[in-house]
């Protein structure tokens, strides 16, 4: 096998993305995806079975495709790296399965990977961020930010191959999760992230001052003596509070401000998010932080986290929007950086795992 | 004629079948076979049970004449595992992928059963008229479908409570689990076939005794490799949220 600069084929099917990327190296040569996204509109969130059903139908389409894309065979395939977890274990099996499938019929290595990680490998394939730094490798002091409908977390990376670590992460709801419930609250379409983005710019994000989770002094502790949920967030009493909210207004014979109740959740959202991120940052050495999973595309979060990483003298780091969202090729580039560690491949023996521990970068 | 067969439907399960399509059924050799007890761990033990039948996959697979898949009905994790394993390796050799009701390979195994006398001897089949095979669907429910004597369907797949099936013998891990409800019903579980579940071996059997009777892969009828779902997601629409008045 080429560990120098290995061509990898990476599968992700954690959630309603069936994805197949290439990436040489750190290089990208194609990312295909194929969402169920459409067929969950009508439910408001992701509802499993059917994100199972479409990625057993979308996968060798989407892996055709990658590999026309890429202008590549398998046989030029170096490894082959999957999303293990965590993840909808369903939608998991669908993806390990076929690249176990592949594994044993081309003979090539498998590297079974974590997707959280995946999402800050990312940064590698990234032209712009590729030109602040030494190509092909990630800054030093780094840290990653992510924020999707399936997880918010903090992390840092002392080596992307073997060294990852959770300083914070939701104990509830995803933040992606909570626009989505709010936006229905509001009466807004699926999915909810860029539905309330827009309405809030015409809003008045002071409006209401909804609850920032996880943030009095019993849960933050201090720098010295942090408490339990110093780096944690929590969005499920935040989405409680705009149902009662809204149904103050309704009771009232009020009409509900929609765009006021969405900016002022957006905000306060976005506003605990990059607080808590930037004091993860400024308390463990972490110089650079990664933008990463399909929330990054909200116009308050980049402001905000920009305006706060600066006042800090921390650089905000973001990928463009099509690596930020689930793809294969971010799986593909962690699995380079794997072949190129020396780092072995997986056992064909390996099981899915929907709530794999961010310090499992592969198995 | 070499073919892989693959199921997934009840426990996870795969073979490769040698024989000549002049003579299927005498010729028929099992190169390998394998299967699991257990109902669960089809992620972690199909690949390795698959690559256990070859010694050179990458080089014998591409070789084979056929893939065929049993399409279920069957829960439905473990079902989609082999199918995105059986319709992958379809695509990465360049082999013809085929389906097959999960449930004919019950059956067929039935056709093939002999029933024994107190002696110990083969005194007929053990299936004397049309039956019936059933699989766990869980949820209180079977997989089942009513075949002639000579292991043609007759009707079904359905899925549904076992008081539903009425009358005849009834064969499969679903009689077993539900024996007192059947027996209730005037059916008979047929005591040898009450944890029997669907695999691959008999999948290939059933594969024989169609390419058998039709003369030809061709002709033989087979389904796509598209999962018998037979049950909708459980996600319901949401109405409308109740306003505060
Ligand atoms: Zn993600």
């Amino acid at each position: 096998m080429n560990h120098e600069n290995p061509l990898i084929l990476g599968i992700e099917s954690s959630c309603d993305e069936t994805g197949v990327g290439l990436v040489r190296g750190t290089e990208l040569l194609a990312n295909t995806v194929s969402s169920s996204m459409e067929e969950h509109i009508r439910f408001g969130g992701v509802i499993p079975e059917i994100a199972s059903r479409a990625h057993l139908d979308a996968f060798v389409p989407t892996l055709q495709q990658a590999l026309a894309d890429a202008s590549v065979s398998l046989q030029d395939v170096d490894a082959i790296a999957v999303t293990t977890g965590p993840g909808l274990a369903g939608a998991l099996m669908v993806g390990v399965s076929a690249a176990k499938a592949l594994a044993l019929a081309t003979g090539k290595p498998l590297y079974a990977i974590n997707h959280l990680v995946a999402h800050v490998g990312v940064g590698l394939l990234d032209e712009s961020i590729a030109a602040m730094h030494d190509a092909g490798a990630l800054p030093s002091n780094l840290g990653a930010l992510l924020v999707s409908g399936g997880h918010t977390e903090i992390l840092r990376v002392r080596s992307i191959a073997s060294d990852v670590e959770l300083l914070g992460a939701t104990i509830d709801d995803a933040a992606g999760e909570a626009f989505d419930k709010v936006a229905r609250l509001l009466g807004l379409a699926y999915p909810g992230g860029p539905a309330i983005d827009k309405l809030a710019r015409s809003g008045n994000a002071k409006a209401i001052r909804f609850p920032r989770g996880l943030t009095v002094p019993k849960y933050m502790g201090t720098a010295e003596q942090p408490g339990p949920h110093r780096y944690d967030f929590s969005f499920s009493g935040l989405k409680t509070a705009v149902a009662r909210c809204v149904e103050g207004y309704e009771a009232r014979g009020e009409e509900v401000p929609v765009a006021d109740v969405a900016a002022s959740f957006q905000e306060a959202v976005m506003d605990v998010i990059t607080a808590k991120a930037v004091l993860a940052c400024r308390e463990n050495g972490i110089t650079t932080v990664l933008l990463g999973g399909g929330v990054a595309a909200n116009s308050r979060l980049r402001e905000l986290a920009q305006l706060r990483c600066a006042a800090a003298g921390i650089t905000l780091l973001v990928p463009k929007f099509s690596l930020c969202t689930d793809n294969g090729a971010m799986v593909a580039a962690l699995g380079a950086q794997l072949v190129m560690s020396g780092v072995a491949p997986s056992d064909l023996a390996f099981a899915p795992d929907s709530s794999l521990p961010v310090s499992s970068i592969s198995l | 004629m070499r073919i892989l067969t693959l199921d997934t439907s009840a426990v996870a399960s795969a073979a490769v079948l040698d024989f000549e399509p002049s003579d299927p059924v005498r010729t028929l050799q099992v190169v390998g076979n394998f299967a699991t007890a257990d109902t669960r761990s089809h992620a972690e033990v199909l690949a390795p049970g698959v690559k256990s039948l070859f010694g050179d996959p990458v080089t014998e697979g591409p070789a084979l004449d056929a893939i065929v898949v049993g399409t279920g009905p069957g829960p439905f994790t473990g079902l989609r595992s082999g199918i995105a394993m059986a319709r992958t390796l379809s695509f990465t050799w360049g082999v013809p992928l085929f389906g097959l009701m999960s449930l004919d390979a019950l059956a067929q195994q039935v056709f093939d059963s002999p029933r024994h006398n107190d002696a110990g001897r083969a005194v007929g089949p053990l299936a004397t008229s049309a039956f019936v095979v059933a699989t766990d669907a869980r949820r209180k429910e079977v997989y089942w479908a009513r075949y002639s004597a000579g292991a043609e369907l007759l009707e079904g797949p359905h899925v549904g409570p076992a008081s539903e099936i009425s009358g005849g013998q009834v064969f499969g891990a679903g009689a077993g689990l539900y024996a007192d409800v059947l027996e209730a019903g005037g059916c008979r579980v047929e005591p040898a076939f009450a944890q029997a579940q669907p695999t691959a071996l008999h999948l290939g059997k059933a594969v024989v005794h169609r390419i058998s009777t039709a003369g030809s892969l061709q002709d033989a009828g087979f389904l796509d490799s598209s999962p018998l779902y037979l049950r909708e997601s459980d996600a319901k629409v949401p109405g409308p949220r109740k306003r505060a008045l």
